[in-house]
C-alpha cells in the first residue's frame, strides 16, 4: 500500500467517525438543547411559527423560571425527591452492603443461584407489580403519602445493588480479612472494621445508583400519588404540569431540565461501574 | 491420665460453636435473611397477589373478593383492545430493539478511536438514559407540538414540506407510533451503547493485529471478527432492551396516552388505564399477567447465559 494510500484511508475513516458521532450526538443530545433555549425564550418568540426556532429572536428571559419557581410546587417536588431518594438509599446500603458481602463470600452452587435469583428479581417490572401495590397501599393507609415510595422503591434498589456489591466485594482479596481475624478481629469484626472502610468507592457507587433508579421512577408514583403537593419531580410535571390545555412548554422546559442534567453529571462518573454490573459473566 | 472430668470439658469446648460474629455459616445467613425478606414481602408477595386477583373480581371500591376462574382473562382475550395491544406491544419492541442493536454497535465502534472531547461526547450520549424518562418525554412532547413542532419547522424551511402541510406526529396513527419508537430508541440507545463498547474494549489487541496483518478489510474485519466477538455482550444488552421495552408504559403515557384510538396503546398502559383508572382491578391484573411469557423467556436466557459464563 502506498503512504498516499493509507493516509487518504485514514482520513476518510476519521471523516467517517466524526460524521457518525455528530448524526449520534445531534439526535440523542438534541431534546436536552431543545429544552435549554426554550426555557430562556419570550412566549411571543416561542409561539411565532415565521421565527427560526434553534435561535433565540428576543432577548433571553427568566420569565419562565420565575413562573416555575413561585406559582408552581416545583420546588416541593423536588425536595419530595430529595427525601425519598435519601430515604431509599438508607434502606438500600442498609440491606444491600450485607447481602452482597454474605454472597461475594459464600462458597457452593446455591450462593450462586441465589445470587442470580436475586438479581432476575430487578427484572420483575413495576408494571406486574403495581395494581395488587396500590391494594396494599391503600390497606397499610399510605395512599398520597411519600412513605409508600420510601416502602415500594427498595423493592427494585435492594436487588441491583446488591448483585453490585457482590462484585465488589468478590473484588476484594480474602487475605485482607484473615490478616485481620489473625490479629484478633472477629469474621464480623473483619468485615465491619477492614473491608467497609476500603468499601467506600462501590457504596458510592450503589448510592448514586439507588438515587438515580428513584428520580427516574414513575409508575409507581403515578399510582400511589394523586395529590400534587406528594409528587416527586419525574411524575409531577408530566401529570400536574400537562393536565388541562395549556401547556406553560418554557417553564416545563426549564422544570425538566433543572431535574435531569445535574443527575446525569454525576451518574456519568460512575457509569463504568454500572455498565459492569450489568454485564458480569458476560466479559471474560 | 487425664481425669475424665477435664477430657470432658476440653471435649465440650472444642465441640462447642464459635461465638455469632465467627461463625460464617450463620453469618452469612443473618447478613442475607434482611435483604431476602424484603424481595420476598416486596416482590414476592405482590406478584402472587396479582396471580390472585387476575382470577377474581377485585375493584377499587369494593373490599370483597370473589373467584371467578378464568373470567378475566376471557375477558381480556376477547376485547378487540387486548389484540391491538398486544400487536402493538410487539411492534413497538420488536422495531425499536432491532433499531438499538444496529445503531448501538454502529455508535459504539465510532467512540472505540481515543480523540479529544471524548468524556463530553460520552456525556452528552448518555443523557437520555440518565435523566428521568418521563421527562425526556416530556421535551419530545414539545419537539412533536402539532403547531410549534421544530421538526416541521426544519422541514419546511428545507423545501420537504409545503406551506399547508401540518404533519399531526402524536395525532395520526402511522406517525404515532413512528414517533414513540423513535423516542424508545432515543432512550434505550444509550444503555446498549455502552454495554456494547464496553464488549468492544475487551477484545484483546493481538486479534486486531493479527487481522491487519492479515490484510483484512474494514467490512471483513467488522462482520469477521469485531461483530461475533461482541455477539454475547450485545444478547445481553437486547435482553435488558426488551425487558425495559416490552413493560414499560411512560413513553406512552406521556406521548400519546395510548391514542389516537389505541393505536398506540400497549400492553403495560392498558392494564394501568383498565387497573388503576378505570378502577378494574381484576382485569388490570389479568392484562399485566400477559407480560410474564416474554419475561420468562428472557429469564431462560439469563439462566443459560450465566451458567455458561460459569463455567468459561
Amino acid at each position: 500500500m502506498t503512504p498516499f494510500g493509507a493516509h487518504t484511508r485514514r482520513a476518510a475513516a476519521a471523516g467517517g467517525r466524526t460524521a457518525v458521532l455528530v448524526f449520534f450526538v445531534t439526535f440523542l443530545a438534541f431534546p436536552f438543547y431543545w429544552m435549554l433555549i426554550t426555557t430562556f425564550k419570550t412566549n411571543q418568540d416561542l409561539y411565532n411559527t415565521a421565527n427560526n426556532p434553534y435561535l433565540l429572536n428576543d432577548p433571553p428571559t427568566l420569565h419562565h423560571l420565575q413562573v416555575l419557581f413561585n406559582d408552581t410546587q416545583y420546588l416541593q417536588w423536588l425536595a419530595n425527591t430529595a427525601f425519598v431518594g435519601i430515604a431509599v438509599v438508607a434502606i438500600t446500603l442498609v440491606l444491600a452492603v450485607p447481602a452482597g458481602y454474605a454472597l461475594a463470600r459464600m462458597t457452593g452452587a446455591w450462593a450462586q443461584n441465589l445470587g442470580i435469583a436475586i438479581f432476575l428479581t430487578y427484572l420483575v417490572p413495576p408494571t406486574i407489580l403495581f395494581i395488587p401495590f396500590s391494594r396494599i397501599i391503600a390497606a397499610l393507609n399510605l395512599q398520597d403519602s411519600l412513605w409508600s415510595l420510601v416502602l415500594v422503591y427498595p423493592s427494585f434498589t435492594v436487588p441491583f445493588c446488591t448483585w453490585l456489591l457482590m462484585g465488589f466485594f468478590k473484588a476484594i482479596p480474602r487475605d485482607l480479612e484473615e490478616a485481620a481475624m489473625i490479629d484478633g478481629l472477629s469474621r464480623l469484626g473483619a468485615f465491619i472494621k477492614v473491608v467497609i472502610p476500603i468499601s467506600v468507592a462501590g457504596m458510592l457507587t450503589a448510592i448514586i445508583f439507588a438515587f438515580t433508579l428513584v428520580t427516574q421512577e414513575f409508575v409507581y408514583g403515578v399510582t400511589f400519588i394523586t395529590s400534587s403537593a406528594s409528587y416527586t419531580v419525574s411524575v409531577g410535571i408530566p401529570t400536574f404540569l400537562v393536565r388541562g390545555d395549556v401547556y406553560f412548554w418554557g417553564s416545563m422546559m426549564g422544570a425538566c431540565l433543572i431535574a435531569s442534567v445535574p443527575v446525569a453529571v454525576i451518574y456519568n462518573l460512575f457509569v463504568d461501574r454500572f455498565v459492569a454490573g450489568f454485564t458480569v459473566g458476560a466479559l471474560k | 491420665m487425664r481425669s475424665p472430668v477435664i477430657a470432658a470439658t476440653i471435649d465440650s469446648k472444642a465441640a462447642s460453636p464459635p461465638g455469632l460474629a465467627d461463625n460464617e455459616r450463620w453469618l452469612w445467613r443473618l447478613m442475607l435473611a434482611p435483604a431476602v425478606a424484603y424481595i420476598l414481602l416486596l416482590v414476592g408477595f405482590p406478584f402472587c397477589l396479582s396471580l390472585f386477583y387476575s382470577v377474581s373480581n377485585a375493584t377499587v371500591g369494593s373490599t370483597e373478593l370473589q373467584f371467578v376462574g378464568l373470567e378475566n382473562f376471557q375477558r381480556v382475550l376477547e376485547s378487540q383492545t387486548f389484540w391491538v395491544a398486544l400487536k402493538n406491544t410487539v411492534v413497538f419492541t420488536l422495531v425499536s430493539q432491532i433499531l438499538v442493536m444496529v445503531l448501538g454497535n454502529v455508535l459504539a465502534i465510532a467512540l472505540t478511536a481515543d480523540f479529544r472531547g471524548r468524556w463530553l461526547v460520552r456525556l452528552l450520549i448518555l443523557l437520555p438514559w440518565v435523566a428521568p424518562i418521563s421527562l425526556g418525554s416530556i421535551g419530545w412532547l414539545w419537539i412533536f407540538d402539532s403547531i410549534y413542532s421544530v421538526i416541521n419547522w426544519t422541514l419546511r424551511a428545507a423545501h420537504l414540506l409545503g406551506p399547508h402541510e401540518w404533519p399531526i406526529w402524536l395525532g395520526t396513527p402511522h406517525l404515532a407510533m413512528a414517533s414513540i419508537i423513535a423516542v424508545q430508541v432515543w432512550r434505550m440507545l444509550p444503555l446498549a451503547t455502552v454495554i456494547i463498547l464496553a464488549g468492544l474494549s475487551s477484545i484483546p489487541q493481538d486479534i486486531h493485529d493479527a487481522a491487519a496483518v492479515d490484510g483484512a478489510g474494514f467490512w471483513r474485519h467488522l462482520f469477521e471478527i469485531t461483530l461475533p466477538l461482541v455477539l454475547p455482550v450485545g444478547l445481553v444488552a437486547l435482553l435488558f432492551g426488551i425487558v425495559f421495552t416490552f413493560t414499560d408504559l411512560i413513553v406512552v403515557f406521556v406521548l400519546t396516552r395510548g391514542g389516537p384510538y389505541d393505536t398506540t396503546q400497549v400492553l403495560a398502559s392498558w392494564a394501568y388505564f383498565t387497573g388503576i383508572q378505570g378502577g378494574d382491578l381484576a382485569g388490570g391484573a389479568a392484562i399485566s399477567l400477559f407480560l410474564l411469557p416474554v419475561l420468562a423467556a428472557v429469564a431462560i436466557v439469563f439462566l443459560r447465559y450465566a451458567r455458561r459464563a460459569e463455567i468459561a
